[in-house]
Formats: structure tokens, sequence, C-alpha cells
């Protein structure tokens, strides 16, 4: 419980300077050993990788299975638009106030595409070949 | 990350610009080689001459070479002479794990040619997404490090509050700090779009490598099905498993170019021998964007059409043309110089982004640098000139390597990356600001000899006028900069000499 309240704690997420910025360096470099600072960016970088990658690639199966269009042109829509969605994804993980926010963002719509491609499939199986 | 999203996103464009930046300069440029990769093909093998490019008994040759040397391969590939391309490629599949077997030859004789072995042009371009590693392993990389590169753009263009004004803003006077960045600005705000163009459709070239998630939940378990049906592919059949003659090339060819505008590019036969054998005849892609090429396939005993390749619907129109405006096979020599132009401004973004890194960051005067700035500046140095040596030096082994040495292909790359390596550990036991004069130095002087060498270890006169001249250009562009180098050293020596004791803290802020 403690170290989720640190994490999700903005006070913590200091205000390090932007790269124009060269004053107070002592502040930004007592800060970035912290520990909890950088478990921090870690568990970020693995969020942003491995739940970024996975919700663009059910976005992409799903798309691929939902878009009303010959099923080879919704693979090739689905797919390219799928490294914008990494890429947005990566940007929210790193944008989003705290941790537990970011998470959040990225779970919610991995469950729910999760839940449509599950459905999908299902309509698929069933339904007439596409 | 931080309060605010700007801040935020300043802190990500620091970071992912940082760790993606050292391969994405080198992808950067030697991508942006690969925009003259028949140029540098052609240089690299100056035994070949301009000779005919008449494809169809070109075409029968390099079937001929595969039927007595490939007899067993699954299928066989043969890519006929272009006019900057004066060689039959032939190439064979013997399964679909093994690598493909290739062999160039003698447009004449159809015997594998005298020229001396080497990738040419080819090295950049495979180097340029495998990184000359395992292929899988190596697209990964590139790959994974596009994207890092694409998050780095969008959260630099947020960051960037002036765009506008900034794109007229060099204050290379006021301090380091600031003319670097102002570089930095400049340099990538000038070919943005060609930035977000490039990663973007490099990753989409790859995509399907990638994100292989939708083509698998539409076509489970046929997923080549999905290359037909976007119109990439003719459909493959299935070998009959007994043996058939087939009928001959020529007139299936003439048959397939009375029904297409565009000059033939490459023959391809499945199951050879087979009596289910396809001949395909693959064709220029036709003005325009996209990366299609017209096909027709022939049944090979029967002779009777099988397959054309189909029409690009919309979506596969924008992803194929994702891909051509990655290649720019469209793009006529003023255009594919402004790219290759844009690309060095591209490499040179990344360039100055990593300068500003350690510069940003330099230690105040008296203080010793800390492991991560000297790691830092280590890899930015052996990355940023040592890439650059790492190429002239390849260029001068094609010309100075003894001709029929052994896996000479090979020895080619050892150099390359030979010469890289030496060029990124020297620096490591000089005084860094020295080293980048002397490295900067080196490089010029690399390309500039290789028009030098090239002229006395062959007979071809001013044939590569065009070559040498840029070899001459990166030259002289590399030294200039060494020398901007040194003298903005010196000048920084005297001011520190002039001003003795306090001034010195100034001093480390603008420490370059």
């Amino acid at each position: 419980m403690g170290l989720v309240s640190a994490l999700v704690s903005p006070a913590l997420v200091s205000k390090v300077l932007p790269v124009t910025d060269v004053s107070s360096l002592p502040d930004r470099v007592r800060l970035r050993r912290g520990w909890r600072y950088r478990s921090e960016v870690a568990a970020r970088v693995g969020l942003a990788a491995f739940g970024g990658y996975a919700l663009a690639a059910l976005a992409t199966a799903f798309l691929s299975l939902t878009l009303p269009m010959v099923r080879s042109e919704a693979v090739a829509t689905a797919t390219l638009i799928s490294f914008a969605i990494l890429a947005g994804a990566v940007i929210w993980v790193f944008a989003a106030r705290t941790l537990l926010l970011a998470a959040l963002g990225l779970g919610l719509p991995i469950a729910l595409l999760g839940l449509g491609l599950w459905l999908a499939f299902d309509g698929a199986s069933m339904g007439p070949p596409a | 990350m931080r309060q605010g999203f700007r801040q935020s996103m300043a802190w990500l464009h620091t970071w992912a610009g940082l760790v993606t930046g050292w391969v994405m300069f080198a992808v950067f440029l030697t991508g942006t080689a690969t925009y003259y990769r028949t140029d540098i093909s052609l240089w690299m093998r100056p035994e070949l001459r301009a000779g005919s490019t008449d494809s169809v008994p070109a075409a029968e040759r390099g079937v001929a070479y595969l039927k007595a040397h490939a007899p067993r391969a699954m299928a066989w590939y043969v890519s006929v002479p272009q006019p900057d391309r004066p060689v039959i490629g032939v190439y064979w599949m013997d399964s679909l794990e093994a690598p493909l077997g290739q062999a160039l030859l003698d447009v004449e004789s159809g015997a594998p040619t005298r020229a001396r072995d080497t990738q040419g042009g080819d090295f950049f371009y495979r180097f340029h997404y495998e990184l000359q590693m395992m292929p899988t392993l190596g697209r990964w990389i590139v790959g994974a490090a596009a994207l890092i590169l694409f998050v780095a753009l969008i959260s630099g263009i947020v960051t960037h509050r002036r765009i506008f004004a900034d794109f007229f803003t060099f204050r290379r006077d006021k301090s380091a700090q600031r003319g670097w960045l102002d570089a930095h600005n400049v340099t990538g705000v000038l070919a943005l779009p060609f930035h977000l163009m490039i990663t973007y459709t490099g990753i989409v070239t790859l995509g399907v490598m990638y994100m292989p998630w939708g083509v698998s939940a539409a076509y489970k378990g046929d997923e080549l099905r999905f290359y037909v049906e976007a119109a990439q592919t003719t459909t493959w059949r299935a070998g009959a498993g007994r043996p058939a003659e087939a009928l001959p090339l020529a007139p299936l060819l003439a048959r397939a170019q009375r029904e297409v505008a565009e000059p033939l590019e490459m023959v391809i036969v499945n199951n050879p021998g087979d009596a289910n054998a396809t001949v395909v005849a693959v064709f220029e892609e036709p003005h325009g964007l996209a990366h299609q090429h017209p096909q027709v396939a022939f049944d090979a005993v029967s002779g009777a059409v099988v397959e054309r390749v189909g029409t690009l619907k919309p979506a596969a129109r924008v992803f194929t043309s994702f891909m051509g405006l990655h290649e720019a096979h469209f793009a006529s020599s003023a255009l594919r110089a402004l790219f290759f132009l844009c690309g060095l401004l591209g490499a040179a973004t990344i360039a100055t982004g990593l300068v500003l890194w350690t510069v940003a960051r330099a230690p105040k005067a008296g203080e010793a640098p800390g492991f991560g700035l000297r790691l830092v500046r280590g890899l930015n140095i052996g990355t940023v000139l040592g890439l650059p040596i790492g190429m002239a030096a390849f260029f001068l082994g094609n010309r100075l390597l003894p001709v029929d040495l052994a896996h000479r292909a090979t020895w080619e790359g050892a150099v390359f990356f030979g010469a890289w390596a030496l060029a990124a550990l020297v620096p490591l036991v000089r005084p860094h600001r020295r080293a980048w004069t002397e490295m900067g130095l080196a490089a010029g002087l690399l390309f500039g000899i290789v028009p030098v060498v090239g002229a006395l270890t062959t007979d071809r006169g001013l044939d590569f006028l065009a070559f040498d001249a840029a070899m001459l250009g990166l030259g002289l562009a590399l030294a200039l900069g060494a020398r901007k180098v040194s003298h903005y050293e010196a000048r920084r020596q005297a001011a520190k000499a002039a001003r003795p004791g306090p001034a010195r803290v100034t001093e480390g802020l603008v420490e370059a």
C-alpha cells in the first residue's frame, strides 16, 4: 500500500526541468538517484512497451475482424493504424499524471478490446465466411 | 511523468531520443545512402559495363543456370538486367527456412559473372533494416528503435512551443547549448514532414511482421492468402509430386508482355520441374506511389494463364503507397536528391540531439564527467563519426582487397565493421573535443581518397564522376566541420586563458 501511494503521489513526480534548463542541477541529480523515481520510470517503460503493444495488437485483431470492408482491406487498414495506436499508447503512459492512471488508461481499452475480440471471433465462426 | 503535458513530453523526447539515437542515426545514414543503391553497386563492380538489357534472353539464361545448379529448389527467381544493373540475378529457395541461394550471371554468357564478389549497395540497404545481424533480431531492433523515434518526434513537436519562430532562430554565439539546440530545431523542423513520413512508412514496410495479429485473426492458418487478396502476389500452387517438361519460357513472357505496359523485372518459377510448375512474369511498378508489381502467372506445362495479380483496393493502395513513399522508386533524380538531403537532415537532427544531451549535462569546470556522460560521449562520436569512417573504409576495401580473395564480400563487411570499431575506440583515449576534430578529419580524408584510390585501381576513367564528386563533397564537408570544431576549440581556450578565476564557472555551462 505504501508503495502504491508513493508511486501515484504527484509530489514525488517532481518538477524536473525540461531539456533547455541547466539551472538547479543538484536537485535534478538528487531526484534521479531516488530508487522510487527510478522504479517508477522502469514501470512506465515496461507498461509502455508491453501494455502499448498489447493494446495495439488487440486493436489490430479486433478491427481486422470488424471493420465493414473486405477482409484484406480491413487487415490493411487495421495494420496501418496500429502503429499510431501504439505510439499514442506510449505517449499516454508517459503523459499520465500517475502510474495508476497510466495503467488504467491502457487496461480499460485492453479489457474492452479483449471482450470485443472474443465476441468477434465468436461471430466470425458462426456467421458466413468473410 | 512531470507536472504538465509539455514537461512530460520534454522528458519523453529527451530520453526516447537518447536511447534510440545511435541505432536510428545508423539507420538514417545507411538508409539515405540506399537512395543511391544502384549507383553504389555499379561503382563497387567496376568490371561490369553497360550491356544488353534484352530481358527475355536474359531470363532464359537465368532459368537455364538454375535448372543446372538448383534443380530441386522450391522456387527460382531471375531478375533481368536493367540499365543501372547490367547483370542477371538468380536466386533459389530450397526450403522456407533456408536463406535464398544467389548468384550473379554475366548478361551475354549466362555464366557466373567475373565481377568482384561484393554486396555493393545492398550492404547498406540490408544494414539499414537488419543491422547485418540475424535478420529477425535486427528487424525487431530497428522496428522498436523506429517506433521510439516516432514517439520522440511526436513528443518533440509538443515540446516545441515556437515551431515557426524557431525556424528562423540560430543563436550560435549565445552559448554552445543554445547553438546546438537551434541546430537541432532547424534540422528537425525543416524536414519534419519527411522525418515523420520516413519513420512511419519504414515501420509500415515491415508492418505485417511487427504487427501480424490482424492477418492472423482474419486469415486463421492461411496467412499467405492475405497477400493474394491484397494484390501483392499470386497464389502458391502446390506441386503435383510428378515431373513434367515445362514449355519454353520466351513465348510465355511475350504473351505476358502483351498485357502489361511496364518492362519485365523478374521471372519466378514455383515448383520447377513439377507437373504443377508455375511461371510468374513480374513487371516493374507502374508510374505512381504504390509499391505493386503487375504479375501474370502461367501453368508452366500447359501454358494456360492461371492468375493475374488483382488491382489494389483503397486500403491496400494506401498501405503499398506508404511502402512506395519510403523506397522512393517513383522519384525522378531531382526528387531523389531531395529525399537524400532530407535523409541527411534526419541524421543531422539525431546527431545534434545526441550532442545536445551531453552539452546540457556538461560538468562544471573542475568536475570530472560521470560515467553516464562519458558513455554517451563515447557512443556519440563512435556513431556519428565512426559510421562514416566505416562507410568510407568499406568503399576503400572494395578497391583495395584482392579481386580473387575468397569470401571477398564478407571481408568487405569485416573492413566496414573493423574500421567502425577502431574509429569508436580511438576517441576513448583522446581528449573528447580534440577527438571530434581528429575523427572528423580522418573521415574527411578517407572519403577524399576514395576517388583517388578508385582511379588508381581501375581503368574506368571518368565513368563514375557523380560518385567521385559525392565522395569529395562528403570528404570536404567532414573536413570543414572538423576545422570548425578545432577553431571553436582554439577560441575557447584563448577565452579561458584571458579570463582566469571565476569565469571558469560560466565556461563549464557552455562546455561542448
